[in-house]
C-alpha cells in the first residue's frame, strides 16, 4: 500500500482540554506510517453554534478551512465529530449552491484564497477503516484488548444527517464495533451506542445535557462494559468530566473510563503510556494500561 | 414477485387491562411490493382483529400512520417492507412512536403534540381585508423559503424522535419549530415578532435543542427540521430579538474567541457565556480540570489570553470583518 497522506484539521479541543486525543492520533499514524500534515492555518469551525448567531460567517470560515486542505491537495482528516459535520454541511453546502459558492468565494478573494470544491472530509476513523483497513490494522496488534468489553459510543455528528455518512447505518452503525473487534476486544451491543451525549446544552439546560450522557452511560454499565470509547472529544468530555454530576442527577454511579477512538487503537498498538495520555482524563482511567 | 419469510416482533400493549406491555410474534411470508403498512392490516385482517394502529390516506399524506421499526421513526404506508429488512435483517420489531404514551398496540396519545403545535400558533396573523382588489402575492423566492416546512404533515415522527421530549416536558420540539419557522417566515404574517420571541424563551425553545439529527433522520418529508431550527436562532439576532443569556453569548461568543486566537478559547467561552457570577457552578470541574491538565497553566494565567493561535490570523480576522452579518 502506498503510504497515505492527509491534511490533519485538529479542531480547538485537542489543543486545548483534550490534549492526549491529539497525542494518541499522532502515536497511531505513526504506527501505522500514516502522514499527518497539521493544517496550521486553520480556525474554529463554529462547533454547531457559531452558526446559530451568523450562518454565512460560519461558511466563509469553513471554506477557508478547506481551502488550505486544497491548496496541499490532500484529503482533509478530522478527529471530532462535530469539526467533521460543520465541515461536511458547508462543503454540501457551497457544492451544491453555485450562488452561495460565489457570495463565500467573493470574501475569501479579499485574503487570496478560492474554494474548489476539490477535497474530501473524513473522520480519521473512516481514513483507518476505508483507507488502511481493518485487516491491516489487525495485523499491526500488539496488545490484544482480549480481556476488554468495549462500548462503543459513536456520537451523533459522525452518523447523522445519514445522507452525509454514506458508510453508515444511523440506526445500526457499526464502524466502532468492527474497530474493536479487529483490535480483539469484546464489543458491548447496547441500545444507547447511536444516542446523543447532550453536550451541546450543557450549559443552557445542564438537567437535559446530564440526564441523556447518564442515559447512555447507564445502559453501556448495565451491559458490561469495562470502558466506553468515542470518537468524538465532545461526548469524551460530558461524559468523563462530569462523571460526578451526573451520578448526583441520575442517582447511579456512573464511574467508567471514556476513552478517545485514537487512544484505544494506540492502546492496542503498544504505544506509550504518554503518547495514550490517560493520565489527562478526570475520571480514573490510568488503570486499564497494561503492567509495564 | 419476490417473497421471503419475515419475523415481526410486535409491541402489544392496552392501556385498560394490561399491567405491562409485551411482545408478540408473527411470521408472514412478504413480497417485495408490500409496505408496512400491509403487514399492520395483514397481522390484523389474518392473525388478530383486536391489533390496533391509526391509518387513513395510505398516500404519506394524513400523518395517522407512524410507528417505530427498530427505533427508525416511519410512516407505515410509506417504508417498504423489503427496505426495510435490508437496514435491520429478517428480523423486525414494530412499536409505537412513544412506548411510554401507547393507548393500544400501535396507538398513542399525541396529546402532547398537539398542545405545543397549538402553542405556536400555527396560522398566519394578520389584518384581513374584507373586500380584497387583488390577491395577497408572495415572490417566488418567499415561497421556497417556506415550502419544504409547508410540506410537514404533522405525523409526530420527529417529535417522538427527540431525545429533549423525553426529558423536558416544556420544550416545543422539532415539529412545533418546523411550524414556527413556516408562519415567521411568511411575508404575509404579522406575527414574526412574537413566535421568535416564543421560540427563543429557555426550556420551551431552540436554544434547549441539542443538535442531534434525530429530527432530520426521522422525518418521511425531507424536511430537517434542525435546518428549521437554526434559521430560528439566526432569525433570532437577524430581527434583534436576541436578549443577551448564557445560550445566546454562547454563540456570539465564538465569533470573540475565534477573532483573537482562531481557536475556540474554551474555557474563556464559558466565562463570557455564563458571566463572572455564573461561574460559581463551574469551580468544582473548573478544578478537576486543572488538575488534569486539561486546563493548562504553561502557558500563563488560564483565561488569559493563552490559547495556541491560528497561522495567518489576520486573514480570519478580515474576513470576520468582511462577512459578519449579524450581532448581539
Ligand atoms: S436536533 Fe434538536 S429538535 Fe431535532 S431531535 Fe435533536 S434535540 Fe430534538
Ligand atoms: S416535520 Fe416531518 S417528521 Fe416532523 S411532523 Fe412534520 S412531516 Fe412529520
Ligand atoms: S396512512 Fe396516511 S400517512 Fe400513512
Amino acid at each position: 500500500m502506498s503510504q497515505l497522506h492527509y491534511a490533519l484539521y485538529t479542531g480547538c479541543t485537542a489543543k486545548q482540554s483534550t490534549p492526549e486525543l491529539l497525542s494518541s492520533t499522532l502515536a497511531v499514524a505513526a504506527k501505522l506510517d500514516i502522514e499527518l500534515t497539521n493544517l496550521e492555518e486553520a480556525s474554529c469551525c463554529g462547533a454547531s453554534h457559531l452558526q446559530d448567531f451568523d450562518p454565512f460567517l460560519s461558511h466563509v470560515l469553513n471554506a477557508r478551512n478547506i481551502c488550505y486542505a486544497e491548496k496541499l491537495g490532500l484529503t482533509m482528516v478530522t478527529i471530532c465529530n462535530t469539526c467533521q459535520l460543520n465541515l461536511a454541511m458547508t462543503k454540501e453546502a457551497l457544492d451544491s449552491d453555485p450562488a452561495l459558492k460565489a457570495r463565500v468565494n467573493e470574501k475569501l478573494k479579499e485574503v487570496g484564497l478560492e474554494y474548489k470544491g476539490t477535497v474530501a472530509i473524513k473522520h480519521f476513523l473512516y481514513a483507518l477503516i476505508d483507507d488502511y483497513t481493518l485487516e491491516a490494522i489487525s495485523q499491526k496488534v500488539t496488545t490484544p484488548l482480549s480481556h476488554f468489553n468495549i462500548a462503543p459510543f459513536y456520537g451523533c455528528h459522525n452518523i447523522r444527517p445519514s445522507h452525509l455518512h454514506k458508510s453508515e447505518n444511523p440506526y445500526v452503525p457499526n464502524s466502532l464495533d468492527n474497530l474493536i473487534l479487529a483490535l480483539e476486544g469484546k464489543a458491548v451491543d447496547y441500545a444507547s451506542k447511536n444516542k446523543c451525549c447532550g453536550f451541546h446544552v450543557e450549559l443552557q439546560a445542564n438537567h437535559t445535557s446530564e440526564i441523556l450522557a447518564g442515559n447512555a452511560m447507564i445502559d453501556a454499565i448495565d451491559n458490561n462494559a469495562d470502558m466506553v470509547v468515542t470518537p468524538c472529544p465532545l461526548c469524551h468530555l460530558k461524559m468523563d468530566t462530569y462523571q460526578d454530576n451526573i451520578s448526583k442527577t441520575t442517582g447511579r454511579d456512573v464511574n467508567i473510563p471514556i476513552l478517545h477512538m485514537p487512544q484505544m487503537v494506540a492502546l492496542a498498538l503498544g504505544c506509550s503510556a504518554d503518547e495514550i495520555g490517560l493520565k489527562y482524563h478526570v475520571s480514573k482511567a490510568t488503570h486499564i494500561m497494561p503492567k509495564a | 414477485m419476490h417473497t421471503k419469510k419475515v419475523t415481526l416482533k410486535v409491541f402489544r400493549f392496552n392501556a385498560k387491562t394490561d399491567y405491562l406491555p409485551y411482545y408478540k410474534t408473527y411470521e408472514l411470508e412478504v413480497s417485495d411490493h408490500e409496505v408496512m403498512l400491509d403487514l399492520l392490516n395483514r397481522i390484523k385482517w389474518e392473525h388478530d382483529g383486536s391489533f390496533s394502529y391509526r391509518r387513513s390516506c395510505r398516500h404519506g399524506i394524513c400523518g395517522a400512520c407512524g410507528i417505530k421499526v427498530n427505533g427508525k421513526s416511519i410512516l407505515a404506508c410509506k417504508e417498504n417492507a423489503f427496505e426495510m429488512t435490508h437496514l435491520f435483517g429478517d428480523e423486525l420489531i414494530l412499536e409505537p412512536q412513544s412506548k411510554k404514551r401507547a393507548i393500544k398496540d400501535m396507538i398513542i396519545d399525541k396529546s402532547d403534540f398537539w398542545a405545543k403545535h397549538e402553542a405556536v400558533t400555527p396560522y398566519v396573523i394578520a389584518d384581513i381585508d374584507e373586500h380584497p382588489e387583488h390577491e395577497n402575492q408572495i415572490s417566488q423566492a418567499q415561497l421556497a423559503q417556506m415550502l419544504d416546512a409547508d410540506y410537514c404533515i404533522q405525523c409526530g415522527a420527529c417529535h417522538y424522535a427527540c431525545p429533549v421530549i423525553e426529558v423536558n416536558d416544556e420544550f416545543f420540539g422539532p415539529a412545533a419549530f418546523v411550524a414556527a419557522y413556516r408562519f415567521a417566515i411568511d411575508s404575509r404574517d404579522n406575527a414574526t415578532h412574537e413566535r421568535l420571541e416564543a421560540t427563543a424563551q429557555m426550556g420551551q425553545g431552540v436554544w434547549d435543542c441539542v443538535k442531534c439529527f434525530e429530527c432530520q433522520e426521522a422525518c418521511p418529508k425531507d424536511i430537517a427540521p434542525i435546518e428549521k431550527i437554526t434559521r430560528l436562532h439566526a432569525m433570532q439576532f437577524e430581527q434583534k430579538v436576541a436578549v443577551s443569556n448564557v445560550a445566546t453569548r454562547h454563540a456570539e461568543g465564538f465569533v470573540r474567541s475565534i477573532k483573537k486566537h482562531g481557536f475556540l478559547d474554551e474555557a474563556d467561552i464559558v466565562v463570557y457565556s455564563e458571566g463572572y457570577l455564573g461561574m460559581y457552578k463551574h469551580l468544582t470541574t473548573a478544578y478537576k480540570m486543572i488538575k488534569a491538565g486539561k486546563i493548562h497553566w504553561n502557558d500563563g494565567f488560564p483565561w488569559v489570553d493563552n490559547v495556541p493561535k491560528s497561522k495567518n490570523l489576520e486573514e480570519i480576522q478580515k474576513l470576520i470583518e468582511i462577512s459578519q452579518t449579524n450581532k448581539l
